[in-house]
């Protein structure tokens, strides 16, 4: 089972590669890390997507809690939260194609950014299954390549405060 | 927020404090932090650091390796409570002290570690005598940083002694660039150690104590559980007064013997892999197991799914992440052994438990532990009890790893708490002597004896050249079987006696001790036991005696792996010889 961490971190040199580091070292699975600056400049945040049962993520939460750098830890398991990933993807568009795979962005509220004379790129930014699902929607045409950042997320307002230690 | 002693040095005015290069500022703050004795040595890049160490008032214990030099800082600290420092240059330096550092994290020793590193403007460049220490060493500390300004380097020292010292204790690096040593700086005042991710929980939440206390003053068949986290926070007293008002007999782990004396009758010794059947079998029966300061390591609790099948679990650990990380947890209490302790005993009742304790005093007369004692052979129990006789229990005893190591938990009876050094968690080789030397160091007064296996002794025997330099009057006895012994027992018992690489060709070690400068005995008679341990104690200075014991002798009992603890081979063995 997928389960969603986020945690606050010194902004200090070195801290990435003690919670990388902690996550090999341990054995835990982790599906993705995003990592980026928050409106503290002493402070970033990484929202770390982790695979394993709940025995598994409360060893994950309390490994995490014992690295110095890392000041706060929410668990998002059970919460409700807006998680989001973004995703670059240039996807083939042979002229008689075109259209449909257009057809296709508009429907997932996806946006062109750039167009090419094979291809287009679309930015999204969903919910990991809509982009699975985008994806398999547009495998048919061919995917030159694409990015994604990993998962972000956040407690809705009304649950902010939960899960936090 | 933890406030320091503050003197009024933090009114100063910031420009009038004193200009200072970053080699004179860690040796202030050093002496700041109370360190009164260092392990290390030298190199290239940390020379600025070791010119303003040479008139420091500081007592500088140079090793013949880094290895050793950061397990004499770990005796250091485990023998006195207090945190060890050691300190090397770059590169190879730093790399030496692996081994050492991740003994230290895997037993929850207070080490602060200072390696100097190439200068800023070189670092990932492969420079001269570069390596990314801190890369190497991040798994095997509590904690470890660069310093690449100045600004920073005074705060981190004392946040390093911090972080080392408080909550669960560990090893703490910090890896120093050259051009740091050297550049100008004021030295700061003392001030708030601020880190706000860095919060250790030392007083137990009281609902959760309450709690355990009525789970313990309901139990029938108790069995307190006591690891080196008691040891570490000082806490044997509050652990003999809880045991004693809610009446409960005490098992401890390789680590935590010393905390309880094992001369009173609710001492079950130590239990797991080598522990006494009637520990194990206490532990595979009770209702109710209360741990202090202990992990349910494997080694602890042979096959995890049928460890004490019965039993509810309190788990009292300072570190989180230890509880209900092997084993489900009743109710877990997050603090510190000595103030948890302390307000779990105000809580107990005092319980009879006859029958839980009639059945614990039948395993006892059933099952001692036991060895051939009238071999003419010389046993390696045999030496042992004699050691521990002749030391009425008073002596430090340090080990490496390995049958000899077993034993001495075993046959040496344990009472004092900080007098029983060994590497569990890791189990290193080689850790004796050097660890031997640093316990010396911290209690000249004391009586230190390593008890050593032949080839743990191999590993390090070049630090005898250390005790010999600094006069430490320690003596090391080695159990000399000609064996790696417990690799041996392991060919021998599940690998059909196919001793593959497991002896080496052994120097005469009492020629190498005399070479070194020491005192060298060889004993390899059971009638000249006695009186070469009599003759090393009367000894001044460092003295190895080499018992050339019985060559094929098991540890037991045994817990194969994979067995459940009362599945022990081996209780039988001695009923013909008795
Ligand atoms: C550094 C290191 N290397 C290898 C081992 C594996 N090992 C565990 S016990 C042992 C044999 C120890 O032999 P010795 O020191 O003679 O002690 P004995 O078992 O004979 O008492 C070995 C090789 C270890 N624990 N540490």
């Amino acid at each position: 089972m997928k389960h969603i961490i986020s945690t606050l971190v010194q902004n200090k040199p070195g801290v990435l590669a003690h919670v990388a580091g902690m996550f090999a070292a341990r054995a835990f699975n982790i599906d993705s890390l995003a990592v980026g600056r928050t409106d503290d400049p002493m402070l970033s945040r990484m929202t770390i997507v982790v695979i394993g049962d709940d025995k598994v993520v409360e060893q994950v939460r309390k490994q995490l809690a014992k690295i110095i750098d890392v000041v706060k830890i929410q668990d998002f398991s059970g919460k409700e939260v807006i998680a989001r990933d973004l995703m670059l993807m240039n996807v083939c568009t042979p002229p008689e194609k075109r259209a449909e795979v257009l057809a296709l962005v508009e429907m997932f509220k996806a946006k062109v950014v750039d167009i090419g004379q094979k291809f287009v790129m679309v930015e999204f930014s969903a919910s990991e299954d809509k982009i699975e699902s985008f994806i398999d929607a547009c495998r048919p045409y061919g995917i030159k390549n694409m990015v994604r950042t990993g998962t972000v997320a956040m407690a809705r307002l009304s649950q902010a405060t939960g899960g936090e230690e | 927020m933890k406030k320091l002693s503050s003197s009024d040095s933090s009114t100063q005015n910031p420009s009038i404090l004193p200009i200072k290069s970053g080699a004179e500022i860690i040796v202030a703050t050093l002496i700041e932090q109370g360190v009164e004795t260092m392990f290390g040595y030298p190199g290239g890049v940390a020379l600025p650091l070791f010119d303003k160490l040479y008139d420091a008032p500081i007592n500088f214990i140079i090793p013949r390796h880094e290895q050793g030099g950061c397990h004499m800082a770990d005796g250091f600290a485990r023998a006195s409570g207090k945190t060890g420092v050691i300190l090397t240059t770059s590169g190879p330096g730093a790399c030496n002290l692996v081994t050492g550092l991740a003994t230290a994290m895997m037993d929850s020793v207070p080490m602060v570690a200072l390696t100097a590193q190439v200068r800023t403007d070189l670092i990932g460049n492969d420079a001269f005598q570069e390596a990314d220490t801190t890369g190497i060493t991040r798994p095997v500390t509590k904690h470890n940083m660069i310093i690449k300004d100045i600004k920073d380097l005074q705060r981190s020292i004392r946040e390093a002694f911090y972080i080392a010292s408080t909550g669960r204790p560990g090893p703490v690096l910090i890896d120093i660039p050259v051009d740091i040593e050297v550049a100008k700086y004021p030295l700061q005042p003392l001030e708030e150690i601020s880190l706000p991710g860095y919060k250790p929980q030392e007083k137990g939440h009281h609902r959760q104590i309450k709690m355990a206390a009525e789970m313990i003053n309901k139990s029938e068949r108790p069995v307190l559980y006591a690891g080196g986290g008691v040891i570490t926070d000082n806490a044997s007293e509050e652990l003999r007064e809880f045991a004693k008002k809610a009446n409960l007999p005490v098992t401890m782990t390789l680590l935590g013997l010393g905390c309880f004396d094992q001369r009173e009758p609710h001492s079950l010794d130590m239990l797991g892999m080598h522990g006494t059947a009637y520990a194990n079998f206490a532990v595979q029966e009770c209702d109710l197991m209360i741990a202090v300061g202990a992990r349910f390591d494997d080694r602890v609790t042979g096959k995890l799914k049928t460890f004490a099948p019965n039993a509810k679990f309190i788990h009292i650990d300072i570190d989180p992440s230890s509880i209900s990380k092997n084993i489900n947890v009743n109710i877990p209490v997050v603090g510190s052994a000595k103030y948890t302790l302390g307000e779990l005993t105000k809580e107990v009742e005092f319980k009879e438990r006859k029958a839980w304790f009639d059945k614990i005093a039948d395993w006892k007369k059933r099952y001692p532990l036991r060895y051939d004692a009238k071999s003419t052979n010389i046993k390696p129990q045999y030496v042992i009890e004699q050691i521990c006789e002749a030391t009425k229990s008073e002596a430090i005893i340090v080990t490496g790893v390995g049958q000899h190591q077993m034993w001495t938990a075993q046959f040496y009876k344990h009472i004092k708490p900080r007098h029983f050094i060994t590497s569990g968690g890791l189990g290193t080789m080689g850790y004796g002597l050097p660890a031997a030397i640093g316990a010396q160091i911290a209690m000249p007064g004391a009586t230190v004896i390593d008890i050593d296996g032949d080839s743990s002794f191999n590993m390090t025997m070049n630090e005898l050249c250390t005790a010999v330099q600094y006069e430490l009057p320690i003596k090391v006895c080695i159990i000399n079987n000609g064996h790696m012994g417990m690799v041996r027992q392991w060919q021998q018992l599940f690998y059909g006696k196919r001793y593959s690489k497991s002896s080496l060709r052994n120097p005469e070690f009492a020629a190498v001790a005399q070479a070194f400068g020491a005192v060298g005995i060889t004993v390899d008679k059971k009638s000249e036991v006695k009186s070469a341990i009599a003759k090393m104690l009367a000894e001044k200075r460092p003295c190895l005696v080499d018992f050339k014991v019985e060559r094929e002798e098991n540890v037991w009992p045994m817990v194969a792996t994979g067995k459940s603890l009362h599945e022990m081979d081996g209780l039988d063995i001695f009923d013909s010889m008795a």
